[in-house]
């Protein structure tokens, strides 16, 4: 106990006193799984709105499948993608093993069916009166998804930090296909696991406080815009 | 409803800007660990004792410098890091297993093998050694965990690397010395712990468990000074446990992304007087003892030829 107490103390002080290392592992983790939130948001919101909207054959089928891979493992996704990457493999032309880059690649496809999942079905959940008016008004589709967003908006929101708490949060697809190198693939969750092994513990709790804090502001940040 | 549609393009601003630091991240990385061409980055996967005992935070800047370049560091066992060689997601690599080193060089992923440390084995275990191992060679110690392991797996446990590791082969080469089947060992029982983890991990893991293990010398005296192992090292000074590091470069004409220059180059580095030099004495101030032995002090049986590590390698011209 007097050991998690000192780490605690020491975890404390790392993060007050912006100790260097902390701080740039942080930032790179939020730099990374940001990046892969964004692109994810950028495929997801508009694929969201096509499944959404459209009718098909399968629709229920393939909303199955994009649920059942929300619990897509993080190490499955960091073998495929270890595969497709590595310089022997298909897409291994990129060059891009053991960087951010391929990293933001598996946090993406790791990602997108909780995000596009989450936003579909924030969509269902809106009001069918509404969008049944605004067509009755004579609201051409695009107008008509724009409401639909906007009444969806809470939902579609959490689903894109949903999205980010994954990305931000995993850990065996980066140490798979980043490397967990020191100063340049090293993130928050590869740090822990590194120092965690090595017995030092402080840095291990600085910086999951510092996970933990990043998603208390994140929450408190939702909460605010849901509340207006 | 104005303020609503604003409300979502904040949400997607508070995403664009997070994206434009993750754009402005690289700079930041520069202040804390002096960049020197981030372009050209040379990755090489090592072994994890030498990584474990901190050699590696030791030598890198100094490379770094002298090459100009960024050097990428990534902690693998053996095994693992044989298989990058092999696909080409590494310029060299750092090895310590012979056998499996020959087999790489044969099939003509890796060239320009030379050997540039070395330091030994030993097997640690609780200090009441309910085993009995204090004393015994490497293959009798082997065969009492084995029996008392057997007879009381509560009390007596093994923990192996189980990570194809270079330790993880010597291991194996032990058991068969002792006249064991390594997959009947592996089979035979609770006692039999296969961690799947690095050096330094896996003795902390046999610490918790008050459980046997064999380790480097090196990382086992890193640890106890770090961590105050309980476990103490109970058989040493047998031959088999001599622990030969190599480092290899990765054939550019099987890979021809592999930066076979700046491999060279670091190659010739270790085997210079300067690094060698380093090692003699790298962790004798902490440790009151030198972690590693550079090569040129080996001259038991096993030892690698003297070419092996005197012989700067060739420039590489192209085939």
């Amino acid at each position: 106990m007097t050991e998690l107490w000192e780490g605690l103390v020491t975890a404390v002080k790392l993060i007050i006193s912006l100790d260097p290392e902390v701080m740039q592992i942080a930032g790179r983790s939020l730099a990374i799984s940001a990046t892969s939130s964004a692109i994810a948001a950028l495929i997801c919101l508009p694929l969201g709105a096509v499944i959404h909207f459209n009718r098909f054959p399968g629709k229920r089928t393939l909303i199955n499948i994009i649920q059942t891979l929300f619990s897509l493992p993080t190490v499955a996704v960091g073998l495929f993608v270890f595969v497709m990457f590595s310089s022997a493999g298909p897409l291994g032309g990129f060059g891009i093993m053991f960087s951010p880059a391929v990293m933001v690649v598996g946090q993406v496809v790791l990602i997108i069916p909780l995000m596009l999942g989450l936003i579909i079905s924030a969509l269902s959940a809106t009001d069918k009166a509404i969008t049944d008016t605004a067509v009755s008004l004579g609201a051409s589709g695009f107008q008509m998804s724009v409401i639909t967003f906007r009444e969806a908006r809470f939902g579609v929101l959490a689903g894109l930090i949903m999205g980010f708490g994954r990305a931000i949060s995993e850990v065996g697809l980066s140490l798979m296909v980043g490397g967990n190198i020191r100063g340049f693939t090293r993130t928050i969750t590869t740090a822990i696991s590194l120092e965690t092994s090595k017995g030092d513990l402080e840095l291990a709790l600085a910086l999951g406080m510092i996970l933990i804090f990043i998603a208390l502001v994140i929450n408190i940040g939702l909460n605010r815009i849901q509340q207006r | 409803m104005k303020r609503k549609t604003i409300l979502v393009i904040l949400a997607g601003l508070v995403l664009v800007s997070l994206l434009v630091s993750a754009a402005g991240c690289p700079a930041k990385t520069e202040s804390q660990y002096p960049l020197h061409d981030p372009m050209v980055r040379f990755k090489i996967a090592t072994t994890t004792s030498l990584y474990d005992t901190g050699l590696w935070y030791h030598l890198e800047p100094i490379f770094e410098e002298l090459a100009n370049v960024e050097m990428d560091i990534i902690y693998a066992g053996t095994g693992i890091a044989l298989e990058y060689g092999r696909r080409g997601d590494v310029d060299a690599i750092i090895v310590h297993d012979r056998a499996r080193e020959d087999m790489f060089l044969a099939d003509g992923y890796g060239i320009n093998r030379r050997n540039f440390a070395y330091n030994f084995f030993l097997i640690a275990g609780p200090e009441s050694d309910p085993a009995g191992i204090t004393g015994s060679t490497a293959s009798e110690a082997f065969e009492k965990l084995y029996n008392a392991g057997l007879n009381d797996p509560d009390t007596v446990k093994f923990v192996s690397r189980g990570d194809d590791s270079g330790t993880h082969a010597k291991e194996k080469l032990i058991w068969s010395q002792a006249g064991f089947d390594y997959e009947e060992i592996r089979n035979s029982g609770k006692w039999y712990v296969e961690a799947g983890k690095g050096m330094g991990p896996t003795l902390l893991m046999a610490n918790e468990m008050q459980a046997y293990v064999m380790a480097d010398i090196s990382t086992f005296l890193a640890y106890n000074l770090k961590s105050g192992l309980d476990i103490v090292s109970l058989v040493e000074e047998d031959p088999i446990f001599l622990n030969v590091y190599a480092a290899i470069a990765i054939n550019p004409e099987t890979h021809s992304k592999a930066r076979i220059d700046i491999a060279n180059r670091f190659i010739n580095w270790l085997i210079s007087a300067e690094v060698q030099d380093i090692i003699s004495t790298y962790g004798e101030a902490e440790y009151g003892r030198p972690l590693f032995f550079p090569i040129a002090g080996c001259d038991m049986p096993g030892c690698p030829p003297v070419e092996d590590y005197t012989l700067p390698v060739p420039e590489y011209t192209g085939s």
